[in-house]
């Protein structure tokens, strides 16, 4: 094998693994808050794939526009979501809470399902723009224009995310709650108001990774499942809660997936989760987590 | 300024306050003391909100609060420094400092309180930009209580305060409790170390086993020979 295949399947790795990160982003924001895992997401950014596809499909709206209404909608699908399921679990106790919350997770990822195979038929659909075909040669390499742009999107958005919680008051509210939540609440902070918000963000990272998904590649009804699982292997991979790193670990998964299959071939998922399995026998507290 | 009126709380089952009744007056410094186990951590997560009793009431300022939400309380002032810190280890000093001043009040005043609180500390200044976490274990009861002036409160609750400290620095954390009693703030404290919470309090109450059995001033209660038997260790 030549480096350049090798480098190119780096490369194409490092580009989905943007969008493994982008998707594990807003699982862990949604844990580190609420300390609930939603293994509804990949459903969520599902219907964020439709919404950009049905967009471009009935007004030709170009799936780089239509991100901002794709992931206004989840964010109001998010804020339901939470009011009308979640929010009565978060007043029980720890482990009552995530075994609940679980169980919302896996109806809702059913519903979602059979919902879009009604709607929408389980054919798999895409979104083909003008410059679907565009891309530079850069050191023997191809760059595909759509899916390195979804990569740049995906850094855009997680950078803009760190800025928000690191330099606004809400945002500080939101990592001090991910922090000790009765402290949080001890500050004067709505715990209930910020629950919902982060839920909500998370709805929104979910769509936008949906929305770049539908681009690059392809969506379908059953793409759930697969997504909340990378999701979550990466979310393991990073430490629970921990929010910057999910996105680093992303792309890690990504670019180890996609160079293995040059040598295991379409055993390539296996060694995501030997990987996975490695870092939890390893480092219990995620690549990027501290100890205890 | 705070009236405690007969509170029952429990866990659960299991009941940990009987009827628990005590009073706070304005700018004095009231100590609740007792074993472990007797309730006190429960009563101050009671009138902070994080605990809501099953009968009884909770009047501060003339208003009931027993059902009232955490952050609620915060806002009309009751402001507590809870047990074992609480801080957000992975977030800098000034961010601690920044999120003890999240209610529309303590925003309004920000810079004049930090100001104040880096007076009072001047170690959390020159640490600013340090993880809480990584704070030895005096600077981290320094900005817990910096964190708990940043709301600016009217009632200022204190869970053991001397917890993990040498008794070096409970005695400079205990100065500075009475520098902020002299600006004029309500005080309500629970500790285990009861000399030094009965030297500071102008009055105080005794708890055993979720009940209050004795009251009074500190003085005199420094010379009750029970409280001398029983916590002073002294005969």
């Amino acid at each position: 094998m030549n480096w350049q295949v090798f480098a190119q399947s780096l490369l194409f790795g490092i580009f989905v693994g943007g969008l493994y990160g982008l998707a594990a982003v807003g699982l862990s924001l949604v844990f580190g808050v609420m300390k609930m895992l939603n293994v509804a997401h990949g459903e969520l950014l599902m219907l964020g794939g439709y919404a950009t596809f049905w967009f471009f499909s009935l007004y030709h709206l170009d799936p780089f526009l239509s991100l901002l209404p794709s992931a206004f909608i989840l964010f109001l699908i998010g804020m339901g979501l939470y009011k009308g399921l979640f929010s009565p679990l978060a007043k029980l106790h720890e482990e009552t809470k995530i075994k609940n919350s679980l169980l919302i997770g896996f109806g809702l990822s059913l519903i979602f399902h059979n919902l879009a195979i009604r709607l929408w038929t389980a054919d798999e659909r895409s979104v083909s723009v003008l410059y679907s075909g565009w891309g530079f040669s850069l050191f023997g390499l191809r760059f595909p224009f759509i899916r390195f742009s979804g990569l740049v999107l995906a850094i855009i958005v997680i950078l803009a995310l760190h800025q928000f919680l690191t330099k606004t008051y809400f945002g500080k509210a939101i990592r001090a709650t991910t922090e000790n939540w009765e402290s949080a609440a001890l500050m004067g902070i709505n715990i209930e108001k910020t629950s919902m918000i982060s839920f909500a963000l998370g709805a929104t990272l979910a769509a936008m990774a949906g929305t770049i998904v539908s681009v690059g590649y392809a969506i379908h009804p059953a793409m759930g499942l697969e997504w909340t699982l990378k999701a979550l292997i990466v979310v393991v991979l990073a430490g629970l809660g921990n929010i910057g790193g999910a996105f680093v670990a992303g792309v890690l998964l990504g670019a180890v997936e996609s160079v293995s299959t040059l040598f295991v071939g379409p055993y390539m998922e296996v060694v995501g989760l030997v990987l996975f399995l490695l870092v939890l026998e390893l480092r219990p507290q995620g690549l990027f987590g501290k100890a205890g | 300024m705070l009236a405690i009126e007969k509170i029952n709380v429990s866990y659960g089952d299991l009941q940990a306050l009987w009827n628990v009744a005590f009073e706070v007056n304005q700018k004095e410094v009231v100590a609740l003391i007792g074993p472990n186990g007797a309730g006190k951590t429960t009563t101050l997560k009671t009138v902070s909100g994080l605990l809501k009793p099953f009968a009884g009431g909770i009047k501060f300022e003339g208003i009931e609060v027993a059902e009232m939400q955490i952050h609620k309380r915060v806002e009309i002032g009751i402001s507590l420094v809870p047990e074992g810190r609480g801080l957000f280890p992975g977030m800098t000093v000034l961010e601690n400092l920044e999120l003890g001043a999240f209610t529309a009040k303590g925003r309004s005043c920000k810079e004049e309180t930090l100001q104040q609180v880096y007076g009072l500390f001047p170690i959390l200044e020159k640490r600013k930009k340090q993880a809480a976490g990584t704070l030895s274990g005096g600077e981290q009861q320094m900005l817990a209580i910096g964190r708990g002036l940043m709301s600016r409160p009217k009632l200022l609750l204190f869970d053991e305060p001397s917890w993990g400290l040498s008794p070096l620095l409970s005695k400079v954390i205990y100065e500075v409790i009475g520098q902020i009693n002299n600006t004029g703030m309500t005080i309500l404290l629970i500790e285990q170390n009861v000399r030094i919470a009965l030297e500071l309090a102008k009055r105080a109450y005794v708890i055993e086993n979720g009940r209050i059995v004795n009251q009074g001033d500190s003085q005199r209660m420094l010379n009750d020979p029970h409280i001398r038997e029983a916590y002073l260790g002294t005969e």
